[in-house]
């Protein structure tokens, strides 16, 4: 347990080390910037270099950079919000994104996990059928097509719930994001529960727990369906992740101040300094949710919490 | 006499899949007597687990009883009684027979222990199934009785532990406790040493050797090697393609076999004597069951078929009051065959050793 | 062998048969395994209708364009905003004047290029990646092992959004990106098969004769790991074209004067109320694209798994 849970601290930090790395790298290719700014006479830029201490070796660079970026120093936008500190617009506008992705991750994960097994417990029937069939549809729907289709229903045609975000109403406004950010969390979790409870229903430890006799009841909650949960821990992660980038989309969609709208202003304002910040504080999200459920499911699997090491 | 627990009578069983009816059992009969180890032997493929999972209750997808009837007679809440199990109601079978009274022994100990449930409450759970009144502290001490029966020693470790931390062995052996656990009079053993280590399997046919004496039960086993029979069986029945081809006592089969199939089974049991030859084998592979077979199913990989055997299906000959085979050369008409000199020589040797 | 035989009857019936052993009973009958997935898939007729739609989409895509006299991207302002139907525009006109089912065919075909391109190129890369990491296992396997790893945690959605950042909006900078990313799911899977076939009885016995490696791979281990090759591609065309659908949607699509599916969706979707018709087209063909090729992939799976 402990060598496992050492292993994924390292990879993560690997990971992010390999994030820093890349997003410097981006930083001194960025077109637009300051820096290549063809107006400037040489003198201008050898300044702003030394300014900014990039007369020095790479490596020093680099590891300012990461100091800079550790200590939560992103810089200022450079045209968003003008001069205002990158960190500021970041705390600004994640509460809302972290209450819908949050929601979202709820609801589309136990929607899809209760699908999941109940098509599984009535595989091979018109349940099973219409589960699967939605479930299809849902990983195959793009989350913006989802948001345009609820928004056209239940906007404008049933006139019940809002297209807009609007401040002032934050828990009507909400429910069509949620729902249409759900929609792929809670398909792709339907088809791996039920896929991986079938499996389970045909494996030899269910035959012999039911070959003692247990009733079906026993045997479904204590067997099956607990194997099932725990292994469906593991693809919480990256269900989560595709998540994060769907919230982007279903941000824009349904014009949620929130980080992903941010974003995505930012990188059509080519406001290089608002894109990395995100993406920094974003890969430290992705990186942080993956560590927590990669050790939950060691904390829960015997089969890793027991291993030696 | 002793009373017969178990009575098989013509089970008939197909599966339907992508390429048509499977019929994996063919008009299997036979019967169990009480505190008798039945083997079914056979290679795989031949109907050995399809001929069992009806016994059992398991029901599968694409199962199809065609025919037959399983009477099975128990001690029930209401005295002795006699049911047939393919007619039996699920919820009956789930609360008076399952666990209780028929229990299974599976083939690959490594997969058969649920992987997140430690293996005390996994035996615990078994035990709660036929006596739900005990109090914890006997149910624990139940439990420990188990793990003691089957001959592990550090019981409370164990207890504790997953099965992901035990050896192939000791979870044969947890398997076993759990079979046990509710004393079922009818063991069903499915391949029970097949997944292990030679010098394990030895312990875990002796173990149960052993429990099936103390206890009385009755077991049925079944293998594709007939050198794992040969200490445990009293009867053994010798299938091939969904059918009994020979059926006898341990010693008229071993001693005296009729059928070319078993002279095939038998020759291929290594034995320590002929290292000089290599391993006589059975050419071929078993029939395709979607189709009907005309005649001996054995015929085409039977080295002493005869011209009838392609025509028409032998029916099972009497050698003496226990022993029947199911092949022409037994008919009076037939050619005078006997086994293959091999075999004879190695017959010869081990009659010495028994009688020695 | 045969001792003490005498023909004790005259009935011709009891005499030994001395036939040709049949050894194999299957012989004749027997499918190959391509032919039992392929009669497994035909039987599933949501999935045959798939194929069926994809087969139609990708000829509106090609053909499309020849089908109408309009050009996709002539702007011609005294029609725009057209509904469908209208003057010959079976789907209608843009803001522009822009006739939109050529432009829909045409953005179809930008779509399926992009994915198909990427998706042949991971193809390549992740396949070799994971034959060599699995085939050759011990250091090679650990090192390369620990490289997708690292890699496959790094955020992909994010890379490629900062990718095509740097490398300006463009057909090129898209496929790149994906193509950097999109290789490591498919490398796994490869890996996972080698691994599962490379101590099958079969492969050992050809390493023992002498076989060399390269040839082991190509004729043993690849074929049998086609089938997951082949599911795992058919899986990640739909990945591909959401992935380019989203960086359209967030501003970074194929740049005018072309146009994919997803720069036609995010363009029509701030007047998806007043010209609905302008978004539904391309959201329509998006959405079947992505049903078709899962239900496809789908399919192949469950017929592999049946054979």
């Amino acid at each position: 347990m402990k060598k496992y849970i050492l292993k994924r601290i390292l990879i993560a930090i690997a990971t992010l080390f390999l994030i820093t790395f890349i997003l410097f790298l981006m930083e001194k290719a960025m077109p637009g910037s300051p820096f290549n700014d063809e107006k400037m006479t040489h003198e201008q830029v050898q300044a702003l270099y030394a300014k900014y201490g990039l007369d020095k070796p790479v490596l020093v660079q680099f590891w300012n950079y990461i100091k800079n970026m550790m200590m939560g120093d992103f810089g200022v936008s450079y045209s968003l919000q003008v001069n205002t500190p990158v960190t500021q617009i970041i705390a600004q506008h994640f509460p809302v994104s972290l209450t819908i992705g949050l929601l979202a991750t709820v609801v589309g994960a136990i929607c899809g996990f209760v699908m999941g097994i109940v098509a599984a417990l009535k595989h091979n029937t018109m349940i099973d059928s219409l589960m699967t069939g939605i479930s299809v549809l849902g990983v195959s729907l793009p989350n913006f097509v989802v948001a345009l289709i609820l928004s056209i229903i239940f906007s404008f045609q049933l006139y019940l719930l809002p297209a807009v975000y609007s401040a002032d109403r934050p828990f009507i406004s909400i429910i069509l994001p949620i729902i249409a950010l759900s929609t792929f969390t809670m398909a792709s979790a339907e088809r791996y529960a039920r896929s991986e409870m079938i499996e389970i229903m045909h494996s030899d430890y269910i035959r012999l727990a039911d070959s003692k006799g247990i009733s079906r009841r026993q045997l479904v909650l204590k067997h099956v369906v607990r194997n099932t949960l725990i292994s469906v821990i593991t693809v919480l992660a990256p269900l989560m992740i595709d998540l994060i980038a769907g919230s982007m989309v279903v941000e824009k969609a349904f014009a949620i101040p929130g980080l992903g709208t941010t974003y995505i202003s930012a990188i059509q304002a080519n406001d290089y300094n608002v894109v990395l910040g995100i993406t920094f504080f974003y890969a430290i999200l992705f990186i942080g949710i993956m560590l927590f459920v990669d050790i939950l499911y060691g904390i829960i699997d015997p089969r890793v919490r027991l291993d030696k090491g | 006499m002793k009373e017969t627990i178990l009575k098989v009578k013509n089970l008939a069983v197909s599966y339907t899949t992508y390429r048509g009816k499977v019929r994996s059992v063919r008009g299997l009969s036979f019967k169990l007597k009480k505190g008798e180890t039945l083997a079914l032997v056979g290679e795989s493929g031949c109907g050995k687990s399809a001929s069992v999972k009806p016994i059992m209750g398991e029901h599968e997808a694409n199962q199809v009883i065609e025919s037959g009837e399983i009477t099975f007679t128990y001690d029930g809440p209401q005295g002795e009684e006699t049911v047939d199990l393919l007619k039996i109601d699920d919820e009956k079978m789930q609360q008076e027979i399952k666990g209780k009274q028929i229990a299974m022994i599976f083939q690959d100990p490594m997969t058969s222990l649920d992987p997140t449930m430690k293996i005390g409450k996994q035996i615990a759970e078994a035990i709660k199934t036929s006596s739900s009144d005990l109090s914890s502290e006997e149910l624990t001490d139940k439990v420990r009785e188990l793990i003691d029966m089957v001959g592990i020693g550090h019981i409370d470790t164990v207890m504790n532990q997953y099965p992901h931390q035990l050896s192939g062995g000791m979870r044969q052996r947890i398997v076993i406790a759990i079979a046990l656990s509710s004393d079922p009079s009818l063991l069903i053993c499915d391949e029970p040493t097949t997944a292990l280590d030679v010098t394990i399997q030895a312990r875990i046919l002796n173990l149960i050797k052993k429990l099936q004496r103390e206890r009385g039960l009755s077991v049925i086993f079944i293998t594709h090697n007939l050198g794992v029979v040969a200490n445990v069986a009293d009867r053994v029945n010798v299938m091939y393609a969904g059918k009994i081809i020979e059926t006898g006592s341990s010693e008229d089969i071993f001693f005296d076999p009729r059928h070319p199939y078993t002279w095939g089974l038998l020759s291929a049991v290594p034995d320590v004597h002929d290292n000089e030859e290599k391993l006589p084998t059975i050419n071929g592979t078993i029939p395709d069951l979607t189709k009907e077979i005309v005649g001996d199913a054995f015929a085409p990989r039977n080295p002493y078929a005869l011209e009838i055997d392609f025509k028409e299906e032998p029916p099972m000959f009497s050698v003496n009051e226990h022993h029947e085979a199911a092949t022409w050369l037994l008919d009076e008409r037939a050619p005078k065959i006997e086994m293959p000199e091999l075999l004879q020589q190695r017959i010869m040797r081990m009659r010495g050793e028994v009688y020695d | 062998m045969i001792k003490n035989m005498q023909s004790t009857t005259n009935n011709n019936d009891f005499s030994l048969a001395h036939r040709e052993q049949k050894v194999d009973h299957y012989s004749g009958e027997s499918l190959s395994f391509i032919q039992l997935v392929f009669r497994n898939f035909a039987r599933n007729k949501v999935a045959l209708v798939s194929v069926l739609v994809i087969i139609l989409i990708a000829l509106t895509a090609f053909l499309g364009p020849q089908l109408s006299h309009f050009n996709p991207n002539t702007p011609d302002p005294q029609n725009s905003n057209l509904t469908p139907g209208q003057n010959g525009h079976w789907f209608g006109t843009d803001n522009l004047g822009r006739d939109i089912f050529t432009r829909v065919a045409a953005g179809t075909g930008i779509s399926l290029e992009v994915a198909f391109v990427a998706m042949i190129i991971d193809l390549i890369i992740g396949t070799t990646y994971g034959l060599i990491s699995g085939y050759f296992g011990g250091k090679v396997d650990i090192i390369m092992q620990r490289v997708t790893e690292v890699l496959s945690t790094i955020p992909m959605i994010i890379i490629v959004t900062l990718l095509v950042l740097v490398m300006k909006p463009g057909l090129m900078s898209i496929i790149t990106a994906m193509m950097l990313v999109g290789w490591i799911n498919m490398s796994r899977i490869v890996r996972a098969q080698v691994l599962k076939i490379k101590n099958e009885e079969y492969i050992l016995a050809a390493k023992t004769m002498g076989m060399p490696n390269s040839k082991i791979i190509f004729s043993e281990v690849l074929p049998n790991a086609m089938g997951q090759i082949v599911t795992t591609f058919m899986f990640s065309i739909p990945n591909a074209i959401f992935l380019e659908a989203f960086l359209a949607f967030i501003g970074l699509g194929v740049p005018a004067p072309l146009s994919s599916l997803g720069t036609m969706i995010n363009d029509g979707y701030t007047q998806a109320i007043v010209f609905p018709h302008m978004v539904i087209f391309p959201v329509l063909f998006l959405a079947l694209i992505m049903l078709g090729f899962n239900i496809i992939a789908d399919a192949i799976r469950d017929a592999i798994e049946e054979s």
